[in-house]
């Protein structure tokens, strides 16, 4: 495999074509703070908080290191003014859904997040998409899935699947940043379980 | 039909089509596009056929259902053949006065041609009327020319005579050089030049290749696509081969939307018309290329005009944009190299090929060539598509082609480049139009779009309209898109509600900016755009709102209150019986007053307060005056 010099915050690392730079970074020991990230899992590019500025050449862009790749001579850095700024906010939107869940405070603390900037919001998912992905993709039951668009979309368990599947699973639990996933299953087990006789109980 | 198995067997039939057909012959052709249905465009249609068969005309007149002509406000539009007599706004009790007069007795119907509002003159023909001596209509022109479901009128016209050339004469790296020299740029919206996108995908070692024609247009107002694959399907169609034959690909997608109902139907016409005659299949026109097309189905997502987004759903997939940053061209549909042009993109390649380059690059700015159709809406006395040569100003589109503004009205802004695209105000109408020109001011080219506002238009509100179609739209996948739209549009909603807070336009700077900086997809990008644009131009309607509560357009319902002058009330009882919740107080003889507190600022009593007293006026951000005594109310003889 064919080795590509970058630099990440100053640090020299030679990374392997194809990697993403939050992976060059990850073996740098550089952290870069992210929501939508699970290494079997296909990059989403949805919290977006694994932003970080790329130089090549005169030019500089804004990526997302989750699916950016590695090119030569690239220069990253990963922590500017404006990327903390973004952060910030991004974080401040996510906490006007979920403000209690470990993960954002400890990143709300880092950033200087204010949890109250924007008004609270009924739903505490913040459309991760681990549970959903790590269903399709590790496990291939699409037990749960996302309905609907933009700010109306949520997950929602698929009853016909779920009933049979998840309780002897429910390997998608520890990965919710909130919570919120494990809520929709105890509903969806409530409303629409009893009445499906292949329930697995 | 036997399919035409050459060049020569084309331009044979193409022969045989145009001598049986004489010039001389009567037609009267009939715009059958939506906006002319509409308004009733069928029922002109049947008429005409009756009284032709009534009149035993059948075999000296010929009635043709075509594409739409752009001038929607005043349809449905006729116009008479040979002589090229325009009638507007016809209705099916027309009908025998144009077949008696126009047809048998040679004659003009004064009272259906177009009345130039200024002059008063009346204009004849189509080319007489300004709406339409101002354009330059290379693309839209054979609309009202053909039947948009005839492959033959398409033909009659020299169609598919580009694919006959660039099949017989041209390889596909010419083409490209042809394309790349006219300077063509997407008309869709980013305006990326159309050849370098084809040279990318024909270079790329991939295959199978693709070639795509975007017909997603979702954009409010607009409907420059929807008339183009309505009206000539086949001229979208021939261009679509050629970029197939460009690049390599033996394989088209039309992805339209459903919402279009006449545009699936007509495409899916054009590509079975084009089969059947050796234009679309195996072995082309004889040449061995191999082509075919397969129309898919939008379901109406805006977000699927988005390059990756509409791929990942011709996939099958949900209309989501990918997270990539390698172009489509290279990685698109399955992830092999794939063009996607818009429809009007598509449109004016056969005119390319058929004139060349060199004619193309004499219209237009240094870096826009062409022509673009836009859809003029709004507050603009004649509304419809238009087609402009590039660099004209905004001006002449306004006041030359659209008539101005309706009602002695003050122009204040024209939003271009749909929902996020910006707003321009009066102090730059002299811009020319052109993608750089119009991106510098803020706004965009986008795919066409073009909405005229006057002065009773909120520029907080109209930021807070357009946020509010973008946040319905966003598909929800990334972070700074769905939510900080969703709080973009709290905070505007709160603003034009009168419930602003100093400090809202710097949050919604911050939100603007994560959104441009750190969105996923196109949309998002460009989502903040109508406000920040309305912020540049219009920052004083921003903290009137805030500071004052005031609306400076008197447009915000809950920051406006309605009052009756005392001075002007003529005590006609008028507003009172139509006030729907009893608000008004008065009766004859008697000045009527209104009970704020009962009032829910709907505004019928501002409507039907006859013009000549106008008595109730709107009132925002001041104290009302406080109420006359009731002494004084009685009106005693007659007030001047």
């Amino acid at each position: 495999m064919k080795e590509v010099l970058v630099q990440i915050d100053g640090k020299k690392i030679n990374a392997r074509e194809g990697d993403t730079l939050m992976e060059a970074a990850q073996k740098a020991g550089i952290v870069i703070p992210r929501l939508c990230y699970h290494e079997k899992l296909i990059p989403f590019g949805g919290c977006r908080l694994c932003i970080v500025e790329a130089e090549s050449g005169n030019s500089s862009k804004l990526v997302v290191s989750c699916v950016y790749q590695v090119e030569e001579n690239l220069v990253v850095r990963t922590r500017t003014g404006k990327i903390d700024r973004i952060r910030r906010i991004l974080l401040e939107l996510l906490l006007a859904h979920a403000p209690n869940s470990p993960e954002l405070k400890a990143l709300a603390q880092e950033y200087g997040a204010n949890a109250d900037r924007f008004e609270k919001e009924s739903s505490f998912c913040i459309h991760c998409g681990l549970c959903v992905r790590y269903c399709a993709e590790v496990k291939q039951l699409n037990a749960v899935g996302f309905v609907d668009r933009g700010i109306h979309k949520e997950i929602s368990f698929i009853p016909e699947i779920a009933a049979k599947k998840c309780n002897t699973c429910k390997e998608c639990f520890p990965l919710c940043p909130t919570s919120y996933l494990q809520t929709v299953y105890v509903l969806t087990d409530a409303l629409a379980f009893h009445s499906h006789p292949d329930r697995n109980s | 039909m036997v399919a035409l198995s050459s060049t020569e067997k084309l331009e044979k039939f193409r022969l045989e089509i145009v001598s049986g057909r004489n010039p001389d012959k009567p037609c009267i052709s009939v715009c059958a596009g939506s906006g002319c249905l509409a308004s009733g465009a069928s029922d002109v249609i049947s008429a005409f056929k009756s009284e032709i068969e009534k009149e035993c005309l059948n075999a000296d007149v010929v009635i043709k259902e075509t594409g739409c002509p752009g001038f929607c406000e005043r349809g449905p539009v006729v116009v008479i053949y040979p002589e090229e007599i325009c009638y507007l706004q016809v209705k099916p009790e027309d009908v025998e006065e144009i077949v008696t007069k126009t047809i048998k007795e040679k004659q003009v119907v004064e009272r259906l041609l177009y009345i130039d509002p200024v002059t008063g003159e009346k204009a004849i023909h189509e080319y007489d009327i300004p709406f339409y001596k101002n354009q330059v209509r290379n693309i839209i022109c054979n609309n009202i020319k053909i039947d948009s479901r005839s492959i033959d009128d398409y033909l009659a016209t020299g169609g598919y005579s580009a694919l006959a050339k660039v099949l017989t004469v041209m390889s596909g790296e010419e083409v490209i050089q042809e394309v790349k020299r006219s300077g063509l740029r997407g008309r869709g919206g980013a305006g990326f030049p159309t050849g370098n996108k084809w040279e990318g995908s024909r270079n790329d070692p991939e295959k199978p290749k693709y070639v795509i024609v975007n017909a997603d247009e979702g954009d409010p107002g607009a409907f420059m696509d929807r008339a183009l694959l309505e009206g000539n399907p086949h001229s979208v169609l021939e261009g679509l081969i050629i970029g197939g034959y460009a690049i390599g690909s033996n394989e088209g997608f039309v992805y339209v939307r459903q919402e279009y109902p006449l545009a699936v139907t007509n495409i899916n016409l054009a590509i079975a018309h084009a089969e059947e005659y050796g234009l679309l299949g195996k072995n082309i026109l004889g040449s061995g290329f191999d082509f075919g097309v397969k129309v898919h189905r939008g379901a109406g997502a805006f977000v699927c005009g988005e390059s990756t987004a509409l791929m990942a759903a011709l996939e099958g997939r949900a209309g989501e944009p990918r997270p990539k940053y390698v172009r489509s061209n290279i990685k698109g549909l399955w992830d092999k190299p794939s063009v996607l042009n818009n429809v009007e993109t598509w449109a004016n390649v056969p005119l390319i090929i058929n004139n060349g380059a060199g004619w193309f690059t004499q219209i237009g700015t240094e870096r826009s060539k062409g022509t673009k159709i836009f859809s003029l809406v709004g507050k603009i006395a004649n509304t419809g598509l238009v087609e402009i040569p590039m660099g004209i100003t905004l001006k002449d589109i306004i006041y030359k082609i659209g008539g101005g503004i309706p009602r002695g009205k003050k122009f204040k802004a024209v939003q271009t480049g749909g929902p996020s695209g910006g707003c321009i105000p009066a102090g730059q109408l002299d811009m020319k139009v052109g993608f750089d020109e119009l991106t510098g001011a803020g706004s965009m080219m986008g795919s066409g779009g073009m909405i005229v506002m006057d002065e009773d238009t909120c520029m907080v509100d109209v930021a807070r309209y357009f946020i509010t179609f973008l946040t319905e739209e966003s598909c929800g996948k990334c972070v700074p898109c769905r939510e900080g739209l969703r709080q973009m549009h709290k905070i505007l909603t709160n603003i034009t509600e009168g419930k602003g807070k100093e400090g809202d336009i710097e949050l919604l700077e911050d939100l603007s900016e994560t959104c441009i900086e750190a969105s996923l997809c196109a949309l998002g990008k460009s989502a903040p755009n109508p406000f920040i644009s309305t912020l540049r131009y219009f920052r004083d309607e921003y903290e009137a709102h805030i500071r004052d509560k005031r609306c400076p357009a008197l447009y915000c319902k809950e920051l406006i209150r309605y009052y009756i002058d005392p001075a002007k009330c003529r005590a006609c009882l008028i507003c009172m019986k139509k006030c729907p919740v009893e608000a008004i107080d008065g009766e004859k003889k008697k000045i009527h007053i209104i009970d704020q507190e009962k009032c829910t600022n709907c505004g019928t009593c501002f409507e039907v307060c006859p013009p000549h007293f106008g008595a109730v006026k709107k009132i925002s951000g001041e104290p009302l005056p406080s109420p006359i005594p009731d002494a004084e109310r009685i009106i005693n003889g007659r007030r001047n």
